[in-house]
């Protein structure tokens, strides 16, 4: 097969019709942040471990290094961008900042996109529960800790303080 | 804690230091809207990558090109030897401060010869990074392998081949420690304990991988490099003497910075090579390294075997230590800042919280066939600090008392400074005490212990530790770079000027890469000048707009930097009071600067706005007597003067529980009090400490660049190296004992590693207690299940 092989795609991004012509090669997330600009996703390992290109696609949130580009086709595709911008998160991400749950912010936003999708359950966590569910998510910096307080407190906050 | 009886600018009600503060690029971060070098695109952009050496150790026959050059997309490809004809000079990591240090010169990629696997050895550059690779895959190399060295124990044997046949053998560096008379002391000991240990080499792994955009301009001869590093001044310096280059048309710019634990503080042949390429084609390039190829060219750390003594009396009064520490550094020693650090901090912060005065210790450093290893994180302190707790803790099990007491016994005492420790260090300032007692309170020791007690009959092993530490920050011109002679700043500064707006602008030469480094700057500038923080804006990262500095290593930014900004930020608002006195016709002294108003300093009645100031100063000046020419900026820069380092102290604990039939180990919770002097914003600071702690569990827990006996890296993916998760890690609970450094007006010290520097130690301590009943010990690390198991005798 000829790597540098094109297929035309038409996908919706941030709520906006995309149409592009990309190499089948070319992941997810380097078509996001190439050709789109967004650059929001980042990319730590391109092998589906670390969880800094998280996107959420149909709904549900995956590893934009292990999806091509051309798997999007006819797909609505939500990037940090997008989700920060429609307000969504917009408590989850006040309560990042007041706990300093980023430092680099390298892997912030793919840990605001799988911290989103536990929030969205809008079910109590104990904190075990939310380190398990975000442990998909390498973070080199905080130690967690301050991640977990961040995203608990949210949820709590949300579902009316129950949980605590 | 402060003995100052004076109030300080510190001290006052509006003082921003010592508050809790968000970070100014918090919010862009969280929004995904963080600007980092893969980030920047520029017109005519291309991508280098790199053919590595499969080999540890191969000579490297012809190179033939020809069908990467035609491949589609490629601009260039360059060997190793086109690129070494490109440099005005080699690496060669040596520094005058050790003494009889050996190492080879280096080019940026390997010429006849490759040393380790990875090193790069052809470079082809592509519109884009997949035709490069694809490019890379048509390079075709005549190999022919040469022996390798891939283990320390036997690499200075006469039979091991030298890896660089001019140096005689593999040896890189030996030295030796001895103060009062140890072997006396061993004599006279009533219990003698011995141990050796293992430590894994492992590395950073920063998320975002080392990254590097260079462009060059024909026209004006400028080189433009952004760079995710901590050191933007220091890679100016050595890029531009690499390439022969003046140094002041070389502008680095550090963005945002996705990680760097010391790992970014080091020059690399691949990002070198990258900005060659740059200036050869015109025309930008990018070079971001993936994870496989992070794994086996970012600076690896810690591959250590030693042994430990400690001689103790009955009563549990340790008498003596010994260490013989053996490290294997990797094919090179790395430049500029060598690979012999780490070695060097063991040597000299072993047992450092210790009053005994006998002590003799000795390092060799070997070079290896593997990645060269250097400064990462907490240099050397993971080492040390985990052999001498472990010492002690055997020691107490002997004399019969309990681990705490040991130490409170032994460490010197908050009253008895300035002294030496026992390595030889002057130490000030230090309160391992007032730590102790506030570590017992905040675990709940007693309770701890009971409960351990308790668990223990019902098959539930779990286990306490303590590990008490000092840590060597904010390193001073006379301790080893500048005495050294590598092109390395230990002073810092800052350039501060007042606005016309009356906005403050504050350029350092320290560096943020996530730590507040900004805003705690900021903080500082605005306490020291008597502004609000809002009105000061912190630049840093950038050579063109920022004072020549070291950047941030070592722990160096809060307490160095830190100290220039104060200084800077007084100076400045003197000259503010200056030219208010004379529009004010005012002694400058009936003066003050509160909240961004100049006002009177007897009864705070207000003058003038510093925006009034600004305005006159720069647009108005005829208002000005023709005597007072407006300066409105001032320049400071500071040193430390006579220490190597401002030692910062404190203890870890941890509670662990062990399943003895898996081997696993949880990690139920952490603890840390520790003295980084004044701390000038909590919340950060908390943070340091505690993404610190995770960064030295990872190495103690997991994380090991395993390699075989031919020397190739058997790990070297995220999915094989392991890393903490959230899930594996604890809550950990970080309180201070403030007691400000007397080296400076500010007071603070340094604490972003001493997280990392002792979470090693505390976990094997606790582990080891959770192991006691069974007669096991652990001296390994990463202290995997089977290392757990092994000790059990159960495989």
């Amino acid at each position: 097969m000829n790597d540098e092989e094109t297929l035309q795609i038409a996908l919706t991004v941030n709520g906006e019709r995309v149409t592009r012509t990309v190499t089948v090669r070319q992941h997810l997330v380097d078509f996001l942040r190439n050709e789109l600009g967004l650059t929001g996703s980042h990319l730590g390992c391109e092998h589906g471990i670390c969880g800094a290109c998280s996107v959420r696609v149909d709904g549900a949130v995956v590893r934009g290094c292990l999806m091509l580009a051309v798997q999007a086709d006819g797909s609505e595709v939500i990037t940090i961008e997008g989700l920060s911008d429609s307000g969504e998160i917009a408590d989850l991400q006040e309560r990042f900042v007041e706990r300093n749950a980023m430092q680099c912010g390298y892997c912030t936003p793919g840990m605001l996109l799988t911290a989103a999708e536990l929030l969205a359950k809008g079910k109590p966590a104990t904190r075990e529960e939310i380190r398990t569910f975000l442990s998909g998510n390498f973070c080199r910096c905080t130690g967690y800790h301050a991640i977990v307080d961040a995203v608990e407190s949210t949820l709590n906050r949300r579902i009316g303080g129950a949980g605590r | 804690m402060s003995d100052k009886t004076t109030l300080t600018p510190l001290d006052r009600p509006n003082s921003y230091v010592g508050r809790t503060l968000s970070r100014t690029s918090a919010k862009r971060a969280v929004a995904g809207r963080g600007h980092y070098t893969d980030d920047v695109i520029l017109p005519r952009m291309v991508h280098s990558a790199f053919v590595r050496s499969p080999y540890a150790h191969a000579r490297i026959g012809s190179i033939d090109v020809a069908a990467a050059k035609r491949a589609p997309g490629v601009v260039l490809a360059m060997t190793g030897a086109e690129l070494k004809d490109m440099c005005a000079m080699s690496w060669h990591g040596v520094l005058a401060c050790f003494e009889g240090m050996k190492a080879a010169h280096q080019y940026p990629m390997a010429v006849d010869r490759a040393c380790w696997q990875g090193e790069p050895v052809v470079m082809v550059v592509a519109d884009t990074r997949a035709r490069a690779e694809d490019a890379c895959e048509l390079v075709a190399i005549e190999w022919e392998e040469l022996p390798v060295v891939a283990e320390k124990t036997t690499a200075l044997d006469p039979a091991t081949p030298a890896i660089h046949p001019e140096l005689g053998d593999n040896l890189a560096f030996r030295k030796t420690i001895e103060r009062g008379d140890v072997d006396a002391a061993f004599r006279a000991a009533d219990f003698v304990i011995e141990e050796t240990f293992e430590f894994g080499r492992h590395t950073a792994v920063t998320l975002e991988p080392r990254a590097l955009v260079a462009e060059y301009d024909r026209g004006t001869e400028r080189l433009t490099i952004t760079t995710s590093s901590q050191v933007p001044h220091m890679i100016m310096t050595v890029f531009a003497r690499t390439l022969g280059l003046p140094e002041h048309n070389v502008r680095v710019i550090a963005p945002d910075v996705g990680g760097a634990f010391g790992m970014k503080i080091h020059s690399y042949g691949d990002e070198l090579a990258t900005t060659a390429a740059a200036i050869k084609l015109g025309r930008p390039v990018k070079f971001i390294a993936d994870r496989l190829e992070s794994f086996v060219t970012d600076i690896h750390a810690r591959e250590h075997r030693i042994t430990g003594k400690m001689a103790v009396s009955r009563t549990g009064e340790i008498q003596a230590l010994e260490i013989d520490d053996l490290s294997a550094a990797g094919a090179y020693s790395q430049y500029p800042r060598t690979s012999v650090f780490e070695a060097n901090q063991v040597l000299t912060i072993t047992g450092g919280p210790y009053k005994h005065q006998n002590y003799r210790g000795r390092t060799t450093v070997v070079y290896l066939n593997k990645v060269p290893t250097s400064q990462y994180r907490a240099v050397g302190h993971p080492i040390g600090i985990s052999v001498a707790e472990h010492l002690i803790d055997r020691a107490a099990e002997l004399a019969g008392i309990d681990p705490v007491d040991i130490r409170r016994m032994n460490v010197m005492e908050d009253d008895s400074y300035p002294r030496l420790t026992s390595t030889g260090l002057k130490a000030q300032d230090m309160s391992h005490q007032a730590c102790i007692e506030k570590l017992m309170k905040a675990m709940d020791y007693g309770a701890l212990r009971a409960e351990q007690e308790s668990l223990r009959r019902k098959g539930i092993w779990r286990g306490i530790g303590l590990a008490t530490f000092i840590k060597g920050t904010a390193p001073g011109p006379h301790g080893f770079y500048g005495l050294g002679g590598a092109p390395i700043a230990s002073q810092d500064a800052c350039v501060i000027r007042l606005e016309p707006s009356g906005g403050i602008i504050c350029a350092v030469g320290v560096t943020d890469q996530g730590q507040g480094v900004d805003t705690v700057m900021g903080q500082i500038a605005a306490t020291a000048l008597g502004v609000p923080p809002d009105q000061v804006r912190v630049i840093e990262g950038d050579t063109d707009a920022t004072p020549y500095g070291g950047g941030t290593y070592a722990s160096r930014a809060t307490a160095i930097g830190g100290e220039a900004t104060y200084q800077a930020a007084r100076a400045l608002r003197s000259e503010i009071l200056r030219l208010a006195g004379a529009l004010l016709q005012a002694d400058p002294s009936t003066l003050d600067i509160v909240d961004g108003k100049v006002v009177d300093a007897a009864n705070g009645t207000f003058r003038i706005s510093l925006a009034e100031i600004g305005r006159i100063g720069h647009f108005q000046v005829a208002e000005l007597p023709d005597d007072v020419q407006p300066v409105l900026s001032a320049t400071r820069r500071f040193r430390l003067l006579e220490k190597p380092y401002i030692f910062t102290n404190g203890i870890h604990g941890a509670h662990v529980e062990v399943d003895v039939d898996t081997g696993f180990i949880r990690h139920l919770r952490h603890w840390v009090v520790e003295d980084c002097g004044r701390v000038v914003n909590p919340l950060l600071a908390d943070e340091q400490v505690r993404g610190g702690c995770v960064q030295g569990l990872g190495g103690a827990l997991y994380e090991h660049c395993v390699y075989d006996d031919t020397a190739q890296l058997q790990n070297g993916t995220l999915a094989d190296y392991l890393v903490p998760m959230a899930a594996e890690m604890p809550d950990i609970a970080v309180d201070h004992v403030q007691t400000p450094t007397q080296e400076t007006e500010l007071g603070a010290k340094g604490v972003g590693e001493s997280g990392t520097g002792a979470a090693p130690a505390v976990l094997m301590c606790a582990v080891n207690d959770a192991l006691r009943p069974f007669g096991a010990r652990v001296t390994r690390q990463p202290m995997t299940p089977e290392i757990i198991l092994t000790a059990l005798g159960k495989i």
